[in-house]
């Protein structure tokens, strides 16, 4: 294992409950996670998020695997004896404490002296920008504004890893962009190393280092965010994060040969062979003459205009459906007509073969 | 106009008190008559065959603490007194402490049920209110006089060869006390802890609390307003006991209450019982006053 690894999941494997009613939460999910950085752990709803991140917390133990943290395992430490703080998603701040007894919570349990305690308080309050706000009681402040003592509280005894469960989901919209700048920041300034649970796919891609994307107890892909987007390894990927068109063909040399009977370039093709499936981005199919290499020949079956840009929606010669994202041109409706026969190509390096 | 709506305001609110004088007047008649009398009689003579008889006297008074001299009419204190002061209110604060060690793993365990067999348990725990104090407090009886089911038990496993001798002490009233007034307890904490919310349980060991900690500095003072309301509810009916000492204590065994009926009853001196009833009222008004200031003082931190 190398140095700079802070969080080091093996082949966890949760499950709840008995018998045939036996929920798989994680079905062997193992993940590095870097030293400093802001990992994000993207999927929809129930497909076990706060599992993972609440087996790194220790308020769970792993039906079996192990996690580690700097090397060391602490797979069966109780959640106390964990250098790793959470980052409540309801903030579960403490109603009978005032907004620094609050923050200063974590350092008191852990014996600091008075004066460090104090002093880190303030310090606190100061990044997150609530020193008027002190001597209030937690029920007496907004959203928003909660929210920061709860990432104060969690940052106050530097643990070396912070864990946030969709901290960001109960704010509206303005606030959670603000949320979202100050969480990064907050990142940067203390340079502690970030989990950070949403299925919110912009949040992802905006703030992370790397992204793991999960669906059905494990983790799909992992990758910076330009990775995921432009290199999705599966449909689950590709279809979760941003937009796909699915295009069937069979591998030959020089490309992918699809249900049309046309070739086109594609990456990932090493070491495939027989029926794949092609994934395109919307933005990345553009209108072309027929003719040039590459061209497909096409139908226009129906267009949406949404301002910066026109959905363009096409039947390849086999009637397989591809939507092209066009820019929306200054004025003028760009020549798109119903049944208009026309000619599609991708962008260079477009075209990902995707896994299973 | 704002004046012109102040002035609105200002007659319906009289309206208001005009229309609930006559309850007002009903309950403040309630409350405070029967005191007066009570007040006013602790001021007489003792008659003779109990009643009063009005002449002015402070001997009501005085007989709380001290007796006259059969012989040369000096004043003693009296011993006797004081043991029944002693006796109630440590029987009671010990009532209070046993019911609070009890009720709140139950009140915690109910807490922490389903929605659905929350309902049940609650249920459970108020079916000793059916039955009458009295038929309560001598089923108590049953289980520990010296030929009880305890005893019995006990005998015909061979771990004791003789009755142990619970009846008629302190214990027993002790004993029959908490038995009575342990509801009291669990409702108000009940209350407290469901509304308690458990991610701070989490919150708290995450912050490196061990599960003593996350007691005393996440969960009690979160759930103190129960704890105060438990207690009032059981050290205030604990202190006038009168059924349970009576019962279970035998006729030596007597608290403030079992003192006063016997001041109406065979000692005819209906002026000390008056006195002695204000008395364990200043006592119930005194602590509660303590208690709550204490209860208030906040957090450790606050
Ligand atoms: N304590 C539990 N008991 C039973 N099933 C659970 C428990 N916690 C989570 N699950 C199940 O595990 C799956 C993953 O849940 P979770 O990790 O909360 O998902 P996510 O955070 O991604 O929405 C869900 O199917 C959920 O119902
Ligand atoms: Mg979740």
């Amino acid at each position: 294992m190398s140095k700079d690894v802070a969080v080091e999941v093996r082949n966890a494997v949760k499950a709840f409950g008995q018998g045939d009613s036996a929920v798989r939460a994680l079905d062997d999910v193992s993940v590095d996670i870097r030293k400093g950085e802001f990992f994000t752990l993207l999927g929809p709803s129930g497909c076990g998020k706060t599992t993972l991140l609440r087996l790194i917390a220790g308020f769970e133990t792993p039906s079996s695997g192990q996690i580690l943290l700097d090397g060391k395992d602490i797979t069966r430490d109780p959640p106390n004896r964990r250098p790793v703080n959470t980052v409540f998603q309801s903030y579960a701040l403490f109603p009978h404490l005032t907004v620094a007894q609050n923050i200063g919570f974590g350092l008191e349990m852990q014996g600091r002296p008075k004066a460090e305690i104090a002093a880190v308080t303030a310090n606190m309050l100061a990044l997150v920008q609530l020193g008027p706000m002190a001597q209030r009681k937690t029920s007496q402040l907004s959203g928003g504004q909660q929210q920061r003592v709860a990432l104060a509280r969690a940052l106050a005894p530097r643990p070396k890893v912070l864990l946030l469960d969709e901290p960001l989901s109960a704010l509206d919209l303005k606030l959670r962009k603000e949320m979202q700048i100050e969480l990064k920041r907050l990142q940067l300034e203390t340079g502690i190393t970030f989990i950070f649970v949403t299925h919110d796919q912009e949040e992802a891609l905006t703030m992370s280092d790397r992204i793991g994307v999960m669906s059905a107890g494990r983790i799909r892909q992992i990758g910076t965010p330009r990775d995921i987007y432009t290199r999705p390894v599966n449909r689950f990927v590709a279809s979760f994060i941003g937009e796909s068109n699915f295009l069937s063909g069979a591998v030959e040399t020089g490309g992918v040969r699809l249900s049309c009977g046309d070739l086109v370039e594609a990456a990932g093709t090493e070491g495939r062979s027989g029926k794949v499936t092609l994934a395109v981005r919307p933005e990345q199919v553009r209108l072309t003459r027929a003719g040039e290499p590459g061209a497909l020949p096409a139908t226009i079956t129906d267009w949406v205009y949404f301002g910066t840009d026109t959905h363009c929606h096409l039947a390849l010669s086999d009637g397989t459906e591809v939507v092209a994202r066009l820019q929306s041109p200054a004025t003028g409706d760009a020549g798109l007509e119903k049944g208009k026969a026309v000619a599609l190509r991708f962008a260079p390096g477009a075209a990902q073969v995707l896994g299973d | 106009m704002p004046s012109n709506e102040n002035r609105q305001r200002a007659a319906s609110a009289r309206t208001g008190w005009a229309l609930s004088a006559p309850a007002l007047l009903l309950l403040g008649f309630a409350a405070s008559g029967p005191l007066l009398i009570v007040l006013v009689y602790s001021f007489l003579t003792p008659g003779d065959y109990g009643n009063v008889v009005w002449k002015f006297s402070l001997d009501g008074w005085r007989g709380i603490l001290f007796t006259r001299d059969i012989f040369d009419g000096t004043l003693h204190l009296a011993d006797a007194n004081l043991t029944i002061f002693w006796r109630s209110v440590k029987l009671s604060l010990l009532t209070t402490a046993i019911t609070f060690a009890v009720g709140f793993p139950t009140a915690w365990f109910i807490a922490t049920r389903p929605a659905k067999s929350r309902a049940l348990w609650l249920f459970l725990i108020t079916i000793p209110f059916w039955t009458n104090l009295l038929i309560r407090t001598v089923a108590i009886n049953e289980v520990i006089r010296n030929e009880g089911i305890i005893n019995t038990l006990l005998i015909w496993t061979g771990l004791i060869t003789e009755p142990l001798r619970i009846i008629y002490t302190d214990t027993a009233v002790l004993i029959g006390m908490a038995y009575v007034y342990l509801p009291l307890m669990v409702l108000p904490l009940f209350a407290a802890i469901d509304r308690f919310d458990m991610k701070l349980l989490e919150a708290g060991y995450d912050l490196y609390a061990s599960r003593w900690q996350v007691l005393r500095r996440v969960i009690l003072p979160i759930v103190k307003p129960g704890i105060v309301a438990g207690s009032i509810l059981v050290f205030v009916p604990s202190l006038g006991a009168y059924v349970t000492p009576r019962v279970l204590g035998g006729g030596k065994n007597m608290m403030i209450g079992n003192f006063i009926e016997l001041q109406f009853g065979a000692g005819r001196n209906w002026p000390l019982g008056a006195a002695l009833s204000m008395t364990l009222l200043i006592i119930v008004t005194v602590a509660l006053l303590f208690y709550v200031r204490a209860a208030n003082r906040g957090s450790p931190h606050g």
